[in-house]
């Protein structure tokens, strides 16, 4: 499959995930667009990564070149793992705090 | 001997550190004996050095180098010769006689500023040896500042009257205009022959080109202008008479007035290298002269009319001077120390008896009760009108013989201003001491004469004043004019013209005779009915100086006030105040606007995020357009 079709998949994944952000106020769906900024970044390298690789093996079976991109996605799926859990710990507290999961309500630091 | 210089000037510093130092714990009579001795001590050497140039020469004694740069030096030497040692004479024996005098003129005083007016003096007389033993411009330009600091010190010594101050100001500001055109003299010297010392500048004047030796020695009479009180920075000298009355003796006599007198005759290889400056001397001392001699007819402050006949004189000096009769205003700077010095003191004395009086409407008749001060005032004011055989007609007929080789006009109005002097100066002799006593009761009551701490410095100098023309009597009245073969390895002669003998005595006894009718008609006029009254119509002028005083307020200190109050109010607080309290205000409001993006909201600062990041993109990505568009704005 030519590397565009992946480009433009995370191009309108990552557009997507910043429109949400941008635009909803509900704590999860914030969440849920941030994750897909990261996945849209994740199946960038994933594809630049076989895209390599997949030049490198054709003249030498035994090459390693382009795999660190998939290594790379490992690392970032571990980090927003936790993240995840972090980010869910506060809207939890958050929804207990103020019966609510609107973002906007966080601005109570404010002043 | 010339190895003994160093002491000349050593003793008047050391008695000015005593007296500066100890002011509040010595007693007066300390204070006056430390004071006086320090100049006798000065005087006493001055004459063995005079004595020992007299007989081997004179010479350079180096101590140590002051300035040193690379190739550039400049020593801290003295010179000691034929000029410099008869100089040394004039101030250090003059020097002590107002010394001696000031002890008991200034008695009232209470001892810590009896050792304050001491040390000043002290330090004057310093300075002003200084000024004279230098062997190059910049020793005698630290002599130069020196007097006119302590001129500005003595000036304003009673200094709790603000007018005083001010006529101290006027001092100061006034030789501060003269000392940059000496300065701006020394620099050009510097830049042009490398070097400052006399005795090199002298021998290398030669390679000056004409425009140098004009611009330096203009530059040079700037200086003396300032000093010596000449047209048009004279006016601060009869100022200066808010000074105690030994102080304007030691101004006008040993000290300070005469330094520009000698750094002209100092320089004379480069005066005479420049004709056009010594028509321009000579111009503006005979304007000066006779100025200054018609304010002085309508004067009636004791000291004004001393003060002005100064200025007249020191104009006699600087016509010697630009018509090249070096010997001749060297002369009369001695004279004139004579009986000015005589005069003054004379004058203090009056001051003294008449319990701090200056003006001399309210005299009149003090001949019976002051007889000493009576016989030597009247001995000094016939030498400075200049009848034979007192000294002033030796000198001033040198000067006027000689400006009359140079141009008779010269000689006209030289005589002339003769014939006002002595006019004046019997004016004010008839006021004071001729007719009626004007005073108060009170004042004639304690009318006494001056003890004789005072009375003998007078009577010294009217030994002097009538006999110290006796060293210069010129060769047509059978004279050898032993002055002029002493100073004749210094000074050019070559510009001097000889006139026929019989000329010279027509010349002369035209003069005197001027002189005699002026005081005839003086004494005639004033001793019976002396004008009381304001002086009206042209007197007024007169009496007023010319309004030189007021013209100068008009054109130089009210437009400076003016921009300096416009620079404070306009430029100041607007201009500097504006900008500075601008940033002020212009980073507070922008922060205040900058605040309102901390709105708190994390939707906000996604967005501008994004926005960012969108904004480096392109950034990245059309870099070589945006440096293209910016070399084309700048």
């Amino acid at each position: 499959m030519p590397i565009q079709y992946y480009i433009y998949l995370a191009l309108a994944l990552f557009s997507i995930g910043i429109i949400g952000v941008l635009v909803r106020r509900n704590a999860i769906i914030v969440f849920m667009c941030i994750e897909l900024m990261l996945n849209a970044v994740n199946l960038l390298l994933v594809a630049f990564s076989k895209m390599h690789h997949g030049v490198a093996y054709a003249t030498d079976k035994a090459s390693t070149v382009g795999i660190d991109g998939q290594l790379f996605v490992f690392f970032i799926m571990v980090v927003a793992a936790a993240e995840v859990s972090v980010g869910l710990a506060i809207i939890v507290m958050l929804y207990r705090n103020t019966h609510s999961v609107d973002v906007n309500f966080l601005n109570r630091l404010k002043n | 001997m010339s190895k003994l210089v160093y002491l000349v000037p050593l003793f008047p510093l050391i008695g000015f550190l005593i007296n500066g130092l100890g002011r509040k714990s010595l007693s007066k009579s300390l204070i006056g004996i430390i004071g006086s001795g320090a100049i006798l001590a000065s005087f006493v050497v001055s004459l063995v050095l005079f004595f020992d140039v007299k007989a081997h020469g004179g010479s350079v004694v180096s101590y140590f180098n002051f300035i040193d740069v690379e190739s550039f030096k400049i020593a801290f030497a003295f010179q000691v010769d034929q000029l410099s040692s008869l100089f040394l004479l004039i101030i250090t024996g003059i020097g002590f006689l107002i010394h001696l005098y000031s002890t008991s003129y200034m008695h009232e005083e209470e001892p810590q500023h009896f050792g304050r007016y001491f040390a000043y003096l002290n330090l004057f007389v310093f300075s002003m040896l200084l000024l004279v033993l230098g062997a190059n411009y910049v020793i005698m330009f630290i002599g130069w500042e020196g007097v006119g600091l302590c001129s500005y010190l003595l000036i304003g010594y009673w200094f709790k009257n603000e007018n005083y101050n001010y006529a101290a100001k006027k001092a100061f500001v006034m030789n501060r205009i003269g000392d940059l055109g000496f300065l701006l003299a020394v620099f050009w010297i510097i830049t042009r022959l490398g070097t400052t010392n006399y005795a090199d500048v002298f021998a290398n004047a030669a390679h000056l080109s004409k425009f140098d030796a004009t611009v330096i020695t203009t530059l040079l009479f700037v200086g003396a202008m300032g000093k010596s009180a000449q047209i048009p920075l004279y006016t601060w000298l009869p100022d200066a008479m808010a000074g105690p009355t030994p102080v304007s003796a030691l101004i006008h006599a040993a000290t300070m007035v005469t330094a520009g007198i000698y750094m002209i005759a100092r320089s004379n290889a480069l005066y005479s290298l420049a004709p056009f400056t010594q028509h321009l001397v000579a111009i503006i001392g005979l304007a000066t002269a006779l100025f200054a001699a018609t304010i002085a007819i309508k004067q009636n402050d004791i000291k004004k009319v001393l003060a002005y006949s100064t200025v007249s004189q020191l104009g006699y000096m600087f016509l010697g001077l630009g018509v090249g009769a070096y010997t001749g205003a060297v002369f009369h700077v001695m004279t004139h120390a004579f009986f000015k010095a005589l005069l003054f003191l004379g004058a203090g004395s009056v001051i003294h008896a008449m319990h701090h009086e200056q003006d001399i409407r309210m005299m009149g008749g003090l001949k019976k009760k002051l007889p000493i001060t009576h016989i030597t005032f009247l001995l000094g004011c016939l030498a400075i009108a200049g009848i034979p055989p007192f000294s002033g007609f030796f000198s001033k007929d040198e000067i006027l013989a000689a400006a009359y080789a140079e141009s008779p006009i010269y000689w006209g109005v030289g005589v002339v201003t003769a014939g006002l002097t002595a006019f004046y100066m019997f004016r004010l002799y008839a006021t004071t001491f001729l007719g009626q006593f004007r005073g108060t009761h009170e004042q004639e009551h304690h009318l006494h004469e001056s003890p004789s701490a005072m009375t003998i410095p007078l009577v010294v100098l009217a030994i002097l004043s009538v006999l110290g023309g006796m060293v210069g009597v010129p060769e047509i009245l059978g004279g050898h004019h032993e002055l002029h073969h002493f100073l004749s390895p210094i000074l050019t002669t070559e510009h001097e013209h000889h006139i026929e003998h019989n000329v010279e005595f027509g010349l002369m006894a035209a003069s005197v005779i001027l002189a005699a009718l002026a005081i005839a008609f003086a004494i005639g006029r004033y001793s019976k009915k002396p004008e009381l009254n304001d002086a009206n119509g042209f007197g007024k002028v007169l009496a007023n100086k010319w309004y030189i005083d007021e013209l100068y307020d008009a054109i130089v200190v009210r437009p400076l006030n003016a921009i300096a109050t416009f620079l404070k109010n306009i430029i100041e607080k607007s201009g500097i105040d504006g900008i500075v309290n601008g940033v002020g205000k212009l980073v507070n409001y922008s922060s205040r606007q900058l605040r309102l993006l901390q709105s708190g909201l994390v939707g906000n600062y996604i967005l501008i995020m994004v926005l960012g990041i969108v904004v480096f993109i392109l950034i990245w990505f059309y870099d070589t357009t945006i440096l293209r568009m910016i070399g084309k704005i700048f």
